[in-house]
């Protein structure tokens, strides 16, 4: 099988055109010729957008580096070298990698079905919580209490995310601010749980869960944290599902036209649903592979910015479960790296935060797009969602 | 004005039943219920304004979601802008020239590009806090406060006088006055009719001759004013200091306000005046000890009667007919 990319979301947009098979030449420009390379380009046209992308974003990053005095070229061979090639380097990427692929599925999941899941982060921080509440208490169950924080962080992040759906399908309401009401409802619970009845009372004041017991740490073997294995083929499963099974079907045919799935007989409200419990499933999954694998206990802090690095996952893989990989490892090494950046350079960690923030910019304009490949200029979105129905 | 009492009897009356309410609850005891309404409204103006910028762009059919990341900015330019300037005049031009280029960016992708308006939305909101977390510096303070007025007159009305116009903020005079404006603007001028009918229909709208394309491009734009004056309030008005993420999600809130609204201006007040109201009314409680919740369980309450209220309101009202969607001329839709 060729790259898998983003072909689910092109194919609609040219119903004229059926879609290239692999070995056929790409329907290019009329000037453009049978070129091998060209063609190439052309039939992964999406890939060479985000490449496009990523170096454009590297590039404004370099020039935002260099204003801050600072020369570009040390400063991402530091976050590469510190992410990838120091002794435990590219086991704390992986670690890193692990929650973000899987809340790259929680927006990636929604987004085939029309919706735009902004509550990752909301739902990692109740999972995540759940989840080491779940394994402290039942702590003597020894490795058992892996298996009862993930179920209940799980449980936790489906709930919340079937808050935002059953609004959605219920009332109407829109699931952005829905999602982001929950983020601060979350964010407040949270809190209030790590100041009262939750905090550890041995923690010193700092505002933390008790620690999981040794048995219920998920250990990390061979230098690949164990966590990692379940975000991949969890990623693996999303990608099989949405391509093979009835209910990817339905989801996608529930994206592309709710009006058609509805006369086709889908029960929309109950796909819609689904699409958001296992978002929220994930991402609650997220905080407990967290907890478990990483932290060990809870801290507010433990969320970071992985709820909205989601989104930027989504979008870079083009709403397509196998490249939140990728995307996720991307994010991971940035992330990992920039703590290394500050100590070697001084240029703040939230460097990363911006160099994100303008991937996601460039990716998402479909400008880029169509200035690379001006045959087709009528393409407009890679995603779309929908406002009001 | 006799129509216009007809017309709108209930809302009328719903009002003159919470004045009358307001101005007991003001005899029986004037300090805590001027130092509440005064609280809650100066909670509302940065609602009220961004209220007005999400009207303004969802009559006319493009829907901001970026409100809150043009807030940030806004409040962020506005800040350090003074700050490194020594002058409010700067730092206030600076947010709201910052409020009008995201709304500018805004309505290029969606109007122009036909990029989906919910992800350049979010993407918006992304990019804000992106630039707004890497550039703060901490430490820096405003070069003085911002110049607080009562205007003669209207200011001895006990009560409403009090409230909104004595020792007030200029941004929150100026909120009262976009209110009436737009409100009047949207439903008696030119550019209202031909603002909602782009947004209700627009290829009627193109038929009919009005550029549609254009009108939706400054109506989302200069919208972008009035979240950079929300910005503004937010970061040197309200307070004095700019913290990382201090729009907490204040541009939703406005959403949720403007559909709780109805898509008007006055009724948008009037909403971001309630959650004002209900916000005091905890924190008053909170202070006098009458109920005893956790203090971050009571932040919560704005996010959680927003669920409420769009649960509650969102089956009620209409949104316009062809918000969310890109206009393509000649595109029968």
């Amino acid at each position: 099988m060729p790259h898998p990319s983003a072909r689910p979301e092109r194919e609609p947009a040219e119903p004229v055109t059926p879609p290239a098979p692999p070995d056929s030449p790409a329907p290019g420009g009329p000037g453009d010729g049978p070129g091998g390379l060209l063609a190439a380009i052309f039939r992964y046209q999406s890939v060479v957008v985000i490449l496009v992308a990523l170096l454009g974003a590297m590039a404004i990053g370099a020039a935002l580096i260099r204003y801050q005095g600072v020369n570009p070229w040390y400063a991402y061979e530091t976050i590469f070298k510190q992410a990838l090639f120091t002794s435990d380097g590219l086991t704390r990427t992986l670690a890193k990698t692990t929650p973000l692929i899987l809340t790259g599925l929680a927006v990636v999941l929604p987004l085939r079905v029309g919706l735009f899941n902004i509550g990752g982060q909301g739902q990692f921080l109740l999972g995540a919580i759940a989840a080491a509440w779940a394994a402290y208490q039942t702590s003597a169950l020894g490795v058992l209490a892996i298996v009862v924080g993930v179920v209940v962080g799980i449980l936790f992040g489906a709930m919340v995310g079937s808050i935002a759906a059953i609004l959605k399908t219920w009332r109407g309401v829109h699931e952005v601010i829905t999602t982001i009401m929950l983020n601060n409802i979350a964010a407040g619970i949270v809190w209030w749980l790590v100041t009262g009845p939750f905090q550890a009372p041995n923690a010193g004041g700092i505002p933390q869960t008790h620690e999981i017991g040794e048995a219920a740490r998920i250990p990390t073997v061979a230098g690949i944290p164990l966590g990692f294995g379940v975000a991949v083929v969890l990623a693996l499963v999303c990608a099989w599902m949405l391509k093979r099974t009835t209910l990817g079907f339905r989801f996608d045919t529930v994206g592309k036209n709710r009006h058609a799935a509805g006369y086709a007989g889908i029960p929309i409200n109950r796909v819609i649903l689904l699409a958001m419990v296992f978002a929220g499933g994930l991402a609650g999954l997220a905080g407990a592979l967290e907890v478990h694998g990483v932290m060990h206990h809870f801290e507010p802090a433990i969320a970071g910015t992985l709820g909205f690095d989601g989104i930027t996952i989504a979008l870079l893989a083009r709403s397509n479960p196998l490249w939140t990989i990728p995307a996720g490892f991307l994010v991971g090494i940035l992330r990992t790296g920039a703590a290394g950046l500050q100590f070697a350079t001084g240029i703040a960690p939230e460097i990363v935060d911006l160099l994100l923030a303008i991937t996601l910019l460039l990716v998402s304009i479909p400008v880029l797009g169509r200035w690379i490949f001006r045959s087709r200029a009528h393409k407009v979105s890679a995603a779309s969602t929908s406002w009001g129905s | 004005m006799g129509a216009w009492v007809a017309r709108n009897k209930w809302s009328v009356t719903l009002a003159a039943i919470v004045l009358v309410a307001a101005y007991i609850f003001y005899a029986l005891s004037s300090g805590t219920a001027l130092s509440m309404y005064k609280y809650a409204w100066s909670y509302a103006v940065p609602l009220v304004l961004c209220a007005l910028v999400g009207v303004v762009g969802e009559r006319s059919g493009v829907v901001n979601i970026g409100i809150e990341g043009q807030l940030l900015v806004s409040a962020f330019a506005g800040f350090f802008g003074a700050a490194y300037s020594g002058s409010l005049l700067v730092g206030m031009l600076s947010g709201i020239g910052c409020g009008l280029i995201l709304g500018g960016f805004l309505a290029w992708t969606t109007v122009k590009w036909q990029m989906d308006q919910i992800i350049a939305g979010v993407v918006l909101n992304i990019v804000a806090t992106g630039i707004t977390s890497f550039y703060y510096k901490p430490g820096q303070v405003l070069p003085a406060l911002m110049p607080h007025v009562s205007i003669p007159g209207l200011s001895s009305i006990p009560l409403i006088g009090e409230v909104f116009f004595k020792g007030t903020g200029v941004i929150a005079l100026v909120a009262i006055v976009a209110v009436v404006v737009i409100h009047i603007g949207l439903f008696r001028t030119r550019w209202g009719l031909r603002t909602r009918a782009i947004g209700e229909y627009p290829s009627a709208a193109d038929t009919a001759g009005i550029n549609v394309i254009r009108m939706r491009l400054v109506n989302v734009t200069l919208a972008g004013v009035l979240a950079g004056l929300a910005g503004v309030y937010l970061s040197m008005d309200s307070t004095s200091s700019f913290e990382r993420g201090m729009s907490a999600g204040r541009g939703f809130l406005a959403l949720a306000i403007m559909i709780f609204g109805a898509w008007r201006p006055l009724r948008a007040a009037a909403a971001a005046l309630f959650f004002g109201f209900v916000t005091a009314t905890a924190s008053q409680l909170q202070t006098e000890q009458i109920i005893n919740v956790a203090p971050q369980l009571v932040g919560t309450l704005p996010y959680v009667m927003t669920l409420v209220v769009l649960a509650v309101a969102a089956g009620k009202v209409r949104a316009p007919g062809a918000v969310g969607q890109p206009f393509v001329k000649g595109d029968k839709s």
